[in-house]
């Protein structure tokens, strides 16, 4: 037995990480300062990696020459027209596979068997198909969005309670009004979820699709630099990807606050 | 009643059903007349919720039939109407919208159906929160949604599930006084699913016991007192949830002495 007089110890404290965004952008342009500083101060060499001075004047230079426009648009032009076509086909066929009986083990025999082929081994197997052209590009980035967008549909429409596409039976709503109204924004939640997988998915394929075979676009612009070793353009141009990315993400923040404020 | 209010009785006929090798119903005769409340009690896993499903056709019994006879009011959108034990709301509809979930479609123009919507919510004192998503509700004000969508569509009759089982004892009996109210008001016919037999005193017309799986009719008790005229603490219900007590618990030792038997 042991004797106590003392007041009782609080005990609950810390696992309560809590955010600061000052901090974050503090850390970033502490790290520019240190890369651009250890350039200046020669600690390594710039022919093998740029400075932010150095990437900031080649995307200045490529946006006045027009060059930056020209690859820039034909990326945007590939993601958007294979990510919509793409994210269309999936969720049709996601719908479906969530949705009828007839669907289901077909399309999901269909997805697991092509769903794990790396898309990028496709590519040149596109480009006999469909030409060195847009269509080959578009196809394999369509492509890439569709498996992931199928599998996400489904398994959101999977988890939508049966209890309440009975409730809205039980109301008398038709099959239509049920999909629209129940099934469908029950499903959102992770269709959006996919959109953030998918969208990284197609940026990867159109670097890619781009590297193997076009004159215009962002991979092929990077990959040109690096043929010719001007590491400030090979940087930028990674740069641009990466703010790509960060758009789409952003974007994807923005509708499902839009469209999921109910949570 | 207004002339033009339904009057839609219920019956049940020889409803037998079983999930697999177990039998859940076995052989339920029941009669639900038009404006009367049955209220079906019995031990948990009898089958009151089978039943139910069966009674308002959202499950198909594997013998017996379930009828309805009577008429149902012009203005009535959906004849037969649940009330759900979970509520079953769509989280990403207001209340307004879930209200009007269930309008949609219909025959109600556009003027009509936010009248309807604002008359329920006023009936259920919700107004102030036809903007509210459900998370932002309390339990009860919850199943007040979800019973303001049901009267909603005018029905004839409402098959309630535990409705208020959700709830904390406070805010259950609160909203069952509101419910009796409601219910003797509308004139509908009503099937009330229970555990608690308090309130299968003050809402029964009916009470059906039904006895431990397989879920057969053990006994049927009457009060014929109209709903508005019944307390809690009246003697002659006292009585009546004692006699029912009495009932389900002989049920529940016949159970335990089987078991020992195995
Ligand atoms: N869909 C189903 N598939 C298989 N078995 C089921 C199904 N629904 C119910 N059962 C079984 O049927 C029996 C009766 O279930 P039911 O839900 O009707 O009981 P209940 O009387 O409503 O019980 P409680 O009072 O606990 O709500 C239970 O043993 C349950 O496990
Ligand atoms: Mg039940």
């Amino acid at each position: 037995m042991s004797e106590h007089d003392a007041p009782v110890p609080f005990r609950a404290g810390g696992f309560l990480p809590r955010e600061h965004p000052l901090a974050g952008a503090a850390t970033l342009i502490a790290l520019l300062l240190l890369w651009q500083a250890g350039a200046s101060l020669g600690w390594f060499s710039t022919a093998f990696l740029s400075t932010p001075i150095g990437i900031a004047r080649a995307l200045i230079s490529l946006a006045a020459s027009g060059e930056l426009w020209v690859n820039l648009a034909a990326s945007l032009q590939r993601l958007a027209i294979g990510w919509v076509v793409g994210t269309l086909g999936g969720l049709a066929v996601g719908v479906a596979v969530g949705l009828f009986t007839l669907a289901r083990s077909p399309g999901m025999a269909l997805v697991s068997a092509l769903f794990p082929i790396p898309k990028i081994a496709l590519v040149p197997l596109f480009i006999i198909w469909f030409g060195i052209g847009e269509g080959s590009k578009d196809v394999t980035l369509a492509f890439g969005v569709f498996f992931p967008t199928v599998i996400n549909t489904m398994a959101g429409i999977d988890a939508v309670p049966r209890a309440l596409i009975r409730m809205g039976q039980s109301f008398g709503l038709g099959r239509w009004a049920i999909l629209r109204k129940i099934v469908l924004p029950g499903a959102l939640p992770a269709i959006l979820a996919g959109f953030r997988i998918t969208t990284s998915t197609a940026i990867i394929l159109l670097v890619a699709a781009e590297m193997i075979g076009a004159q215009h676009g962002i991979g092929a612009f990077v990959l040109e630099a690096g043929n010719l070793y001007d590491i400030d353009n090979l940087m930028a141009g990674i740069v641009l990807l990466s703010v790509i990315g960060l758009c789409t993400s952003w974007l994807i923040g923005r509708v499902e606050r839009a469209l999921l404020g109910w949570r | 009643m207004t002339p033009d209010a339904s009057a839609l009785r219920l019956e049940a006929r020889g409803i037998h059903h079983a999930f697999g090798d177990l039998v859940v119903l076995d052989g339920i005769d029941l009669d639900v007349p038009a404006g009367e409340v049955l209220v079906l009690v019995g031990p948990s896993g009898c089958g009151k919720s089978t039943l139910l499903s069966i009674l308002g056709g959202m499950l198909k019994p594997d013998g017996g039939q379930a009828r309805m006879r009577g008429a149902v009011a012009a203005d009535c959108l959906n004849a037969l109407t649940y009330v759900f034990q979970d509520f079953s709301l769509l989280p990403w509809r207001s209340v307004a919208g879930n209200i009007s979930l269930v309008l949609e479609g219909t025959r109600l123009s556009a003027a009509e159906r936010q009248r309807r919507i604002a008359d329920m919510l006023a009936l259920t004192g919700l107004s102030a929160f036809a903007d509210a998503w459900p998370r932002q509700l309390s339990g009860g004000m919850r199943q007040r949604v979800g019973i303001a969508r049901a009267l909603a569509v005018n029905p004839a009759v409402l098959l309630m599930d535990e409705p208020l089982s959700a709830l904390d004892a406070q805010t259950r009996a609160l909203l069952l006084d509101e419910l009796a109210a409601i219910i003797a008001r509308a004139g509908v016919t009503v099937v009330y699913v229970t555990h608690n037999l308090s309130e299968a005193a003050l809402l029964g017309h009916q009470i059906v016991v039904l006895s431990r799986r397989p879920g057969r009719v053990r006994e049927i008790l009457r009060i014929d007192r109209p709903l508005g005229e019944r307390r809690a603490s009246d003697p002659d219900l006292l009585s009546i949830e004692e006699r029912l007590w009495a009932l389900i618990r002989d049920d529940a030792a016949e159970a335990d002495r089987e078991i020992e038997h195995v």
